[in-house]
């Protein structure tokens, strides 16, 4: 496989299909994507248009049915699951919606996961320094439930950014918070983004919250619909061309949304 | 009717539906546990019961069986001629048996023309040859044995035996013998002789130790009015067995046996109702969606009902029939660990134990999973808009009360005995208790612990902490079961051991009975050449202490069984003019050596205080038809370990004097020199050995084997506890799979989250099984401090084995109910919103 020069995630031909009682249904077809070294890169649609499953199969959480990805220079579809969470392990940090965090373990405990998945020595003292960084080194021994909203998403940023991945994926970071609490974790985010030089791969519904990434791409029943760049950021990389597009037939049930086209074919800013 | 139907339609679908999901599975798991227990506990004590109840007159060879120490007075035998009834005599007596240089102790029976009256004695003429119904008695100068007189003498048909004075030809192998049946341990093999070679023997003497019996047999009323005759004659001090009275201890020791395995099964049934109030916890919020679908679509509350409760109930009955054909299986597994030991082949079990047992399991899945249940009915339809509108869970007091009531109702149908029940269950909350105690304690030392572990030690150890509440449920449930076993290991082991050890080395390992007044001489000037050691021979009196202080001694002015027993048998009397070593006297003095002329007692301080005998009270004693009155002059307390020979009640010499009197000794004697014991036989033919030795070790056999079959029954609440921890895991089925997909997506490989349920499932395991350890010792600890009142040694290997062997137990189990999530994909973490 020929990479782009500084290119961190590639999808070719990437397609998702499930079997269902009613017959094949299709998540995702036709994907091209490639995602440049320190791009940030946000993913937006309506439900059910295969945001989450794409997010899932760039970080090598699941297997596409057809074509391929590339995660730091490896072919996730040559890997078994083991193989693959080798790769996510110090590579790759994930922001979820519900924050994910382990309710058994500690804030501190919670931040180590990653550092000594990846076999990381200090842990403890980096896992303390990460979450000082985001405003909790009085929370250090706190377990989930003793954390509001707000700061549980803090540790689960912490977390993300522990092993300073290559690369960070994020879907809905503030779906489960009120608007004042996820204007606070946006920023948090992007600013230790940007401090720790990082990709992101963000999926929102939020346009406001995709105006902060370089790029948007916006889904519609399993297809790219469109791309817009924000003004002054770095070109995409060149492998990257946008394809498909509205009236591409879909061979399952679920039929484009009307809201399908919203941005779709819609290109630089 | 109609809508009755659609319910059972409806309910009959759903389960297909829910078995299929795999919801229902452990409650079936529990249900077949619970009613496995009860009826292989019920069908086996039903068959014993049966044996028992079934051959009642068989147990006897007669419809009535007479039977005193002194011989058959010609005036008994003359009435019962009188009264037309059939009869027969029989003594019966133990006895060494000798063929060439070897001995063995033998349970003789002389028996008349007509024995037996009832029932058959079969016997073949070969070793396992061909059975045959005898219809006569052994001839003269012949005997009848047991099979396993020939293997322990190693003789055959043909051989000659030496029974006393008497050398008696072997004519047949005794395959089955009717009044043998109801003994459940054999301690020596049969002998059957003719009554007529008795007296050839040598070996009945005035004093000697036998049972004179006369079998009776006729019809009901004369039966009944011979034995009312004799019952009313108080002077006869005869032992009376009817058809009814068949084997009372035998009743008593089976009533005893059925109440305590009642109750072991029950702890089994209490766990496995524990797992199906867990488990319908599960089905019930699993099912809120369902509901609020139906309320819906415009099922009302009692459809609701109707049709879970219909569903669990199918469940119920179809599951314990399982379990009860499980349980039948395990009866014969129980039967057969008593092999050998029963006399006889048990008959086949009746159906009954297994209906009821059936019943029982559908009234603990109904108790302990209604409550649960119930609260579908509360589901609001406004639920299939509103998701968060769920009902609360069963309140934890109601659950209890339900789980409360159902084993109050379960519990005495099983023990049948309030006071035992109380007992046990009282008995069972303070281990529960103490184990839950134990259990959070060591809880939070895990959660301690888990600094400075590495990433899987921490999540496993961290997840035992978090979850407190069912980690304890799991160490109590599985911790209970063990406790049981590892107890019953200590009391079969350490405590016989510990009373083992305890004997001083060369404590006699044997004792010389029923030696004649003209051989203790010989016997004396034998045993001085041979063993090298001053053996001293005791008198000894069969005596019936009749009156105290002038009044007539009645067992019913005691309370306790065994006083009431004590006042009714006979004593042996010895007399003595020096105190022995091991005695020492706690009230009074020693006699003085010259003559008073005066009878004195000594009493033995225990007895003296069952029977109310105090110092200087005048007690009365009949002696073969005679009278003896005396005083007690002292009370001596007697350290019985020595092996010495030692007795309850001395008087002074003199006092006892021209009395039929036997000689009694004890001595030690190497393994080494057992042939010692041959020429003991030659030379004083009637003279009886008892292997010390031989006893402990049978009685061993007989523990074993009694706690093999406890053990069993145990092993259902083991089980039973691995069934409440599979329950706690499903209960938390959901949680694991979304933290092990976080882990995946983390970058954990398969191997870190199979090692952090390792811990998990290690610490559970290693709890339970050290506080089961901790419980066991205490317990075997209080037994052997309190009851038995022995040196107590702590098992070292049982605080090794036990855990290990119960945490390897959990481990296999808790792996096995959490694989699954060791195949969760890791895109599981991003799909929960």
């Amino acid at each position: 496989m020929n990479d782009a020069p500084g290119v961190i995630v590639q999808a070719r031909q990437l397609g998702k299909q499930v079997a269902s009682p009613g017959g094949t249904l299709t998540i995702l077809a036709d994907i091209d994507l490639a995602i440049a070294t320190g791009e940030s890169v946000a993913i937006i649609g309506v439900s059910g248009s295969g945001k989450s499953t794409l997010l899932g199969l760039l970080a090598g959480l699941d297997l596409p049915t057809s074509g391929e990805v590339q995660l730091t220079g490896a072919a996730l579809n040559s890997l078994d699951e083991d193989g693959r969470a080798a790769i996510r392990a110090g590579r790759v940090g994930f922001v979820f919606q519900s924050f994910q965090l382990l309710p058994g373990l500690t804030a501190l405990e919670n931040v180590m996961l990653p550092l000594e998945l990846a076999r990381i020595e200090n842990a403890a003292e980096q896992a303390a320094s990460g979450l000082a960084e985001v405003g909790l080194s009085e929370r250090l021994q706190h377990y989930p439930r003793q954390l509001s909203g707000g700061e549980q998403q803090r540790v689960a940023i912490a977390r993300a950014f522990a092993c300073r991945p290559k690369i960070l994926f994020a879907d809905e970071p503030t779906g489960n918070l009120d608007q004042q609490t996820g204007a606070q974790i946006i920023e948090l985010l992007f600013r230790l983004n940007r401090e720790h030089a990082a990709t992101l791969v963000l999926v929102t519904h939020d346009p406001a919250i995709a105006d902060h990434c370089d790029r948007c791409l916006t889904l519609a029943a399993g297809r790219i619909t469109g791309e817009k760049l924000r003004a002054g950021s770095m070109p995409s990389p060149p492998s990257s061309p946008p394809r498909g597009g509205r009236g591409d037939s879909m061979s399952g049930p679920a039929s484009p949304s009307p809201l399908a086209g919203e941005g779709s074919g819609e290109r630089g800013a | 009717m109609n809508q009755a139907r659609q319910i059972f339609a409806a309910s009959f679908t759903s389960l297909k539906r829910d078995w299929r999901a795999g919801e229902l599975r452990l409650i079936a798991l529990a249900t077949v546990l619970a009613v496995a227990a009860l009826s292989s506990v019920g069908l086996f004590t039903d068959r014993v019961r049966r044996a028992i109840e079934a051959q009642a007159t068989e147990l006897l060879a007669a419809d009535l069986v007479l039977e005193s120490t002194d011989p058959i007075t010609a005036d008994l035998l003359q009435r019962a001629r009188k009264s037309g009834l059939e009869r027969t005599r029989s003594v019966g007596f133990r006895s060494m048996a000798l063929a060439g240089e070897r001995l063995e102790l033998a349970e003789v029976k002389a028996v008349e023309a007509g024995y037996p009256l009832r029932g058959q004695l079969r016997t073949s003429s070969e070793l396992f040859g061909a059975e045959q119904v005898a219809t006569t008695i052994p001839e003269r100068g012949t005997a009848w044995v047991d099979a396993r007189l020939l293997q322990a003498l190693d003789i055959s048909v043909g051989d000659t035996l030496k029974l006393g004075d008497t050398d008696l030809r072997l004519a047949r192998i005794i395959t089955y013998e009717p009044d043998r049946g109801g003994e459940l341990f054999n301690i020596a093999p049969r002998v059957l002789i003719n009554l007529a070679d008795l007296d050839a023997t040598g070996l009945i003497a005035p004093g000697s130790r036998a049972e004179f019996r006369l079998l009776l047999g006729g019809a009901t009323d004369a039966i009944t009015a011979f034995r009312e005759q004799v019952e009313a004659d108080k002077g006869q001090r005869l032992k009376i067995q009817g058809i009814r009275d068949a084997r009372p201890e035998l009743r008593r020791a089976l009533e005893r046996a059925e109440q305590f395995l009642g109750l072991a099964v029950i702890v089994a049934v209490a766990l496995c109702g524990l797992a199906i109030a867990m488990a319908s916890r599960r089905f019930t919020l699993r099912h809120y969606d369902t509901c609020a679908m139906l309320r819906c679509l415009g099922a009302s509350q009692r459809h609701i009902t109707g049709l879970f409760a219909l569903q669990m109930l199918l469940l119920a009955i179809l599951f314990s029939g399982f379990g009860a054909a499980l349980g039948f299986f395990g009866q014969t597994g129980l039967a057969s660990l008593l092999q050998g030991m029963t006399a006889r082949a048990l008959p086949a079990p009746s159906l009954w134990p297994l209906l009821t047992a059936v019943l029982a399991g559908v009234v603990a899945v109904t108790g302990f999973s209604m409550p649960q249940l119930w609260r579908l009915r509360a589901v609001s339809p406004l639920r299939v808009l509103r998701r968060d509108l769920a009902p609360a869970p069963a309140g934890s007091h109601i659950v209890f009360m339900a789980a409360i009531a159902t084993l109050a109702l379960l519990t005495p149908w099983q023990s049948g005995n309030l006071k035992l029940t109380l007992y046990v269950f009282f008995g069972l909350l303070g281990t529960a208790v103490a184990l839950a105690a134990g259990a959070l304690t060591g809880i939070r030392l895990c959660a301690r612990l888990r600094t400075g572990t590495g990433i899987a030690w921490r999540y496993g150890l961290a997840n035992v902490a978090r979850r407190a509440d069912s980690s304890v449920a799991q160490v109590l449930a599985i911790g209970l079961g063990v406790t049981a076993l590892l107890l019953l290991t200590l009391v079969r082991s350490d405590l016989l051991e510990s009373w083992q050890d305890r004997l001083a080395p060369g404590t006699p390992n044997y004792f010389l009975i029923n030696i004649q007044p003209d051989e203790v001489a010989g016997l004396e000037g034998f045993l001085r050449d041979r063993t090298a050691v001053t053996t001293e021979l005791y008198p000894m009196v069969r005596a019936r202490l009749t009156r105290l202080n002038g009044r007539v001694l009645n067992p019913d002015d005691y309370q306790d069984a065994r006083t009431q027993r004590l006042a009714t048998r006979e004593f042996n009397l010895s007399w003595s003019g020096r105190l022995q070593d091991d005695n020492e006297i706690v009230q009074g003095k020693w006699w003085p050596a010259d003559p008073t002329g005066d009878v004195l007692f000594s009493f033995e301080q225990e007895i003296a205080e069952r029977l109310g005998v105090h110092m200087g009270d005048r007690l009365t004693y009949s002696v073969a038809g005679r009278e003896v009155t005396g005083t007690v002059r002292n009370i001596r307390t007697v350290d019985w370990d020595t092996f010495n020979v030692n007795f309850f009640v001395i008087a002074n010499p003199g006092a006892l004097e021209g009395l039929p009197a036997t000689w009694i000794t004890s001595f030690y004697l190497p393994g080494e020199r057992r042939s010692l014991l041959t020429d003991v036989v030659r030379n004083f033919p009637s003279v009886t050995i008892i292997d010390v030795a031989a006893l402990i070790e049978q009685v061993r056999a007989i523990m074993d084997q009694v706690s093999r079959t406890v053990e069993f029954v145990f092993g259902f609440t083991l089980l039973a506890g691995l069934v409440v921890l599979l329950a706690t895991l499903q209960n938390t089925h959901d949680e694991r799979r979304m933290e092990a997909a976080v882990l995946r997506s983390l970058g954990a490989d398969r191997g870190s989250i199979l090692k952090s349920l390792a811990a998990e499932f290690l610490a559970i395991g290693l709890i339970a099984g050290l506080l089961a350890a901790l419980g066991a010792t205490t317990i075997s600890w209080l037994l052997a401090r309190f009851v038995f009142e022995l040196p107590f040694a702590i098992n070292w290997l049982l605080w090794v084995l036990g855990p290990l062997s119960c945490t390897l137990v959990v481990l296999a189990t808790g792996i096995a109910g959490t694989r699954h999530v060791l195949h969760v994909p890791p895109m599981v973490a991003l799909r929960n919103v």
